[in-house]
Order: C-alpha cells, then sequence, then structure tokens
C-alpha cells in the first residue's frame, strides 16, 4: 500500500518520467497560483473517480471499460469546473478550457486503466493521491520558477527587486517548454546519480 | 471570405494549437519519432477535428443552448468524439489497414487527445457560426499536423547528434519545442498585429 502511493511521487512521476498530462502542466503553470488552483482540481478529480471506479470494477463490462471511465471522469471534472466557476470566476478565467480539459488528461485515464479499474479501493486511492502529489509538486514548482522568472514575484509578492528585468518569455508558451525540458533532464540526472550511488 | 482565411491562417500558423495552446503535446512527443507516421496521425487528428467541429457545434447550437444545458458540454462532446474516432479507426481498418498499422495505439489516443475536446471547447467559447467553425477545426487539424511533421524531422535528425544523456527522449524534445514555440511567435505580428 506505501509502495502503491510513493511510486507516483518520484520514480514513476507521471509528468517528469510519464511524460503524462502535458497539456495542463504547460498550459496554467504562467504563475503560481493557477498551478495551485490546477493541482488542486486534478487531484479532486483523480481522487474521486479512481474511489468510484475502484468500487464499481467488477460490474463495469471489459468492452464498455473506457467510455464508463471517461463518464466517471467528466462527471467530477464537471463538478470542479462549475465549482471554480461560482467560487473563483478570476481563477476560472485564468484557467480557460484546461479545467474542462482535464477529462482527457492522460494521467486520470491512464491511472483508471492501469491501476483503479484492477486494484481494490484502499490501495486505487493510495495510487491516486500518490499521483496527484507527483503532478501537484512538479505543476507548482514549474508555475514558481516562470512566475519568478516573468514577473519577479511568487504567489504575487515582490521577491526581486527593481534591479530585475523580467523575462517576458517565461509567460509564453516557449518558456513553458523550456522550462519543463529542463527539469525532466534534471530529474534523470539526479535519478541517474541516485541509481549509481 | 475574408474572415474564413484569417481564421484559417490563424489557426494554423499564428495560434497553432500545439505551440500556443499547448493542445496535443502527448502524441506530438510519442508519435513524432517517424515522419511517415507523424503525418498519418496528422491527417487521421485532422479528419476527427474537422468532424468534430461540425458535429460539436449542431449540438451545442441546437441541443445544449436551447435546453440550457451548457454545463453539460464537457460530458457530451467526449461522448461525441469517443464514437467519431471509433468510426474513423473503423473505417481505416477496412480501406487503409497500411495506415491502420502504422497508427497503432495513436488512433484511439486521439480521443483521450486534448486538441479534439480543445477544439470544440474553444469552439463553443468562440461564437463562430457553422463554417467558421468547421474551418477552425480543419485548420486546427492542418496546424497540428505541420508541428508534428517539423517535429519528426527534426527528431529524425537528432538521432545522430550527441545529446547529453540525461536530457534523451523527453528532454530534449520539450527543449526543441520551445525553440520551435519561439519560431512561431514570429508569425503573431502577421496578422495586423494580432
Amino acid at each position: 500500500m506505501k509502495k502503491a502511493f510513493v511510486n507516483g511521487l518520484v520514480k514513476e512521476n507521471p509528468v517528469l518520467v510519464g511524460l503524462l498530462g502535458l497539456c495542463s502542466v504547460l498550459a496554467v503553470s504562467n504563475t503560481a497560483i493557477n498551478s495551485v488552483f490546477m493541482a488542486a482540481a486534478v487531484t479532486f478529480v483523480l481522487v474521486f473517480s479512481s474511489l468510484i471506479i475502484s468500487i464499481i470494477r467488477k460490474i463495469i463490462p471489459d468492452q464498455v471499460r473506457i467510455p464508463s471511465f471517461i463518464v466517471v471522469i467528466a462527471t467530477f471534472v464537471t463538478i470542479a469546473d462549475l465549482f471554480l466557476k461560482a467560487y473563483f470566476p478570476e481563477i476560472s478565467k485564468n484557467l480557460g478550457p484546461f479545467v474542462p480539459l482535464i477529462v482527457v488528461n492522460c494521467i486520470i485515464l491512464a491511472r483508471q486503466e492501469a491501476f483503479a479499474s484492477k486494484n481494490p479501493v484502499h490501495y486505487a486511492l493510495a495510487d491516486a493521491l500518490g499521483m496527484s502529489i507527483g503532478y501537484s509538486w512538479v505543476i507548482i514548482l514549474l508555475g514558481i520558477v516562470r512566475e519568478l522568472l516573468g514577473f519577479g514575484t511568487i504567489f504575487g509578492h515582490r521577491v526581486l527587486g527593481a534591479w530585475f528585468h523580467p523575462f517576458v518569455v517565461m509567460l509564453l508558451p516557449p518558456g513553458a517548454f523550456i522550462t519543463l525540458g529542463v527539469m525532466v533532464g534534471t530529474m534523470r540526472w539526479i535519478q541517474a546519480k541516485a541509481s549509481k550511488s | 471570405m475574408n474572415n474564413i482565411w484569417l481564421i484559417l491562417i490563424a489557426t494554423i500558423l499564428v495560434n497553432n494549437f500545439v505551440f500556443s495552446y499547448f493542445l496535443g503535446i502527448c502524441p506530438f512527443l510519442g508519435v513524432s519519432g517517424k515522419a511517415s507516421s507523424a503525418i498519418g496521425m496528422g491527417f487521421a487528428a485532422t479528419f476527427v477535428m474537422t468532424m468534430t467541429a461540425f458535429v460539436t457545434w449542431l449540438i451545442n447550437r441546437y441541443i445544449l443552448i436551447p435546453y440550457n444545458l451548457e454545463f453539460l458540454e464537457t460530458v457530451s462532446f467526449i461522448l461525441v468524439i469517443a464514437s467519431l474516432v471509433q468510426f474513423v479507426e473503423m473505417f481505416l481498418k477496412k480501406v487503409i489497414p497500411s495506415l491502420y498499422k502504422a497508427l497503432g495505439i495513436f488512433l484511439p489516443l486521439i480521443t483521450t487527445n486534448c486538441i479534439v475536446l480543445g477544439l470544440a471547447l474553444l469552439g463553443s467559447m468562440r461564437n463562430y457560426n457553422l463554417l467558421e467553425n468547421v474551418v477552425f477545426g480543419f485548420g486546427a487539424g492542418i496546424g497540428f499536423t505541420l508541428a508534428l511533421t517539423i517535429m519528426a524531422g527534426i527528431r529524425e535528425e537528432i538521432e545522430f547528434a550527441d545529446v547529453p544523456e540525461p536530457l534523451k527522449g523527453g528532454g530534449i524534445t520539450l527543449i526543441i519545442a520551445g525553440l520551435l514555440a519561439l519560431a512561431f511567435m514570429g508569425f503573431s505580428g502577421m496578422l495586423g498585429g494580432g
């Protein structure tokens, strides 16, 4: 059970190692606060979909499992989307179509297919939590780096002084790709080092 | 008519789905190792996206909006897309089996690909008319094919390059994508500073 939880954090991190769910990671990580909301939405959807699918795993016929997963996931995504629209309209506008797009986030479907549909509830929950945390720390870190270099702020607080000239490109798509590429490389490098020693 | 051209050029170059909306990144990183499969994947996606743009527009205009069911947008669009992909898959299997084999797992993955649902959602936000929406879908598909093909070409070259060990695979691909995105930003001046 512990293994199911820890797997997603680093070793099989869905973003850095699995390269899954990159659309949302790249698109909304332009500021740290957007990243936090996105991470929360993904966590909510992943945990509840895994819970439900693990509970009903024995009654889903094998041939229609993918559509069934999608309907369950889409339900929770709609809840998350409407909740954000109602209580955090500003954030919801920033995230744009990327909250409804959680439906097709490969991480969530992949976890249902590979894990929740085959394992009892408590394992499925541990796995979903681990994967969500793995996703969350990557997107939040990416958000912090991009906001720091793009605005000189973290969560809206100025941390770099007036001497700092913001790199506008960090807020634009190229900055997202390059920063994530560097993170993937760094992660590999650390893992290679760790496995050698 | 002008408007149609504007939408087409804008979605292919200026607001390329891959480089400015980050949609369709999974196949972009996964399939783009070989130019031939990149083109096949691109055309399959273009076909699905054009159809999706057509069907989702009708659903949105004649079912969801009149009955105040806009909150079901996500669920209904994804179901339509899933059935469309199933249809394309059956069609290819019968008519062009070699292409079907080459695409392998990537065709069913179009369903769970953000680019198709993203297209449907963005289209419904923009209040296009039917023709504009279909052109929007077609342009997005061509833009996606363009991005995939460019990437595949670069990756075939990268095979022979001396890439630092940790950056092999995902890392270098993302960095190249960043540089390409930078290049595509150059197009944004093209449409009257748009």
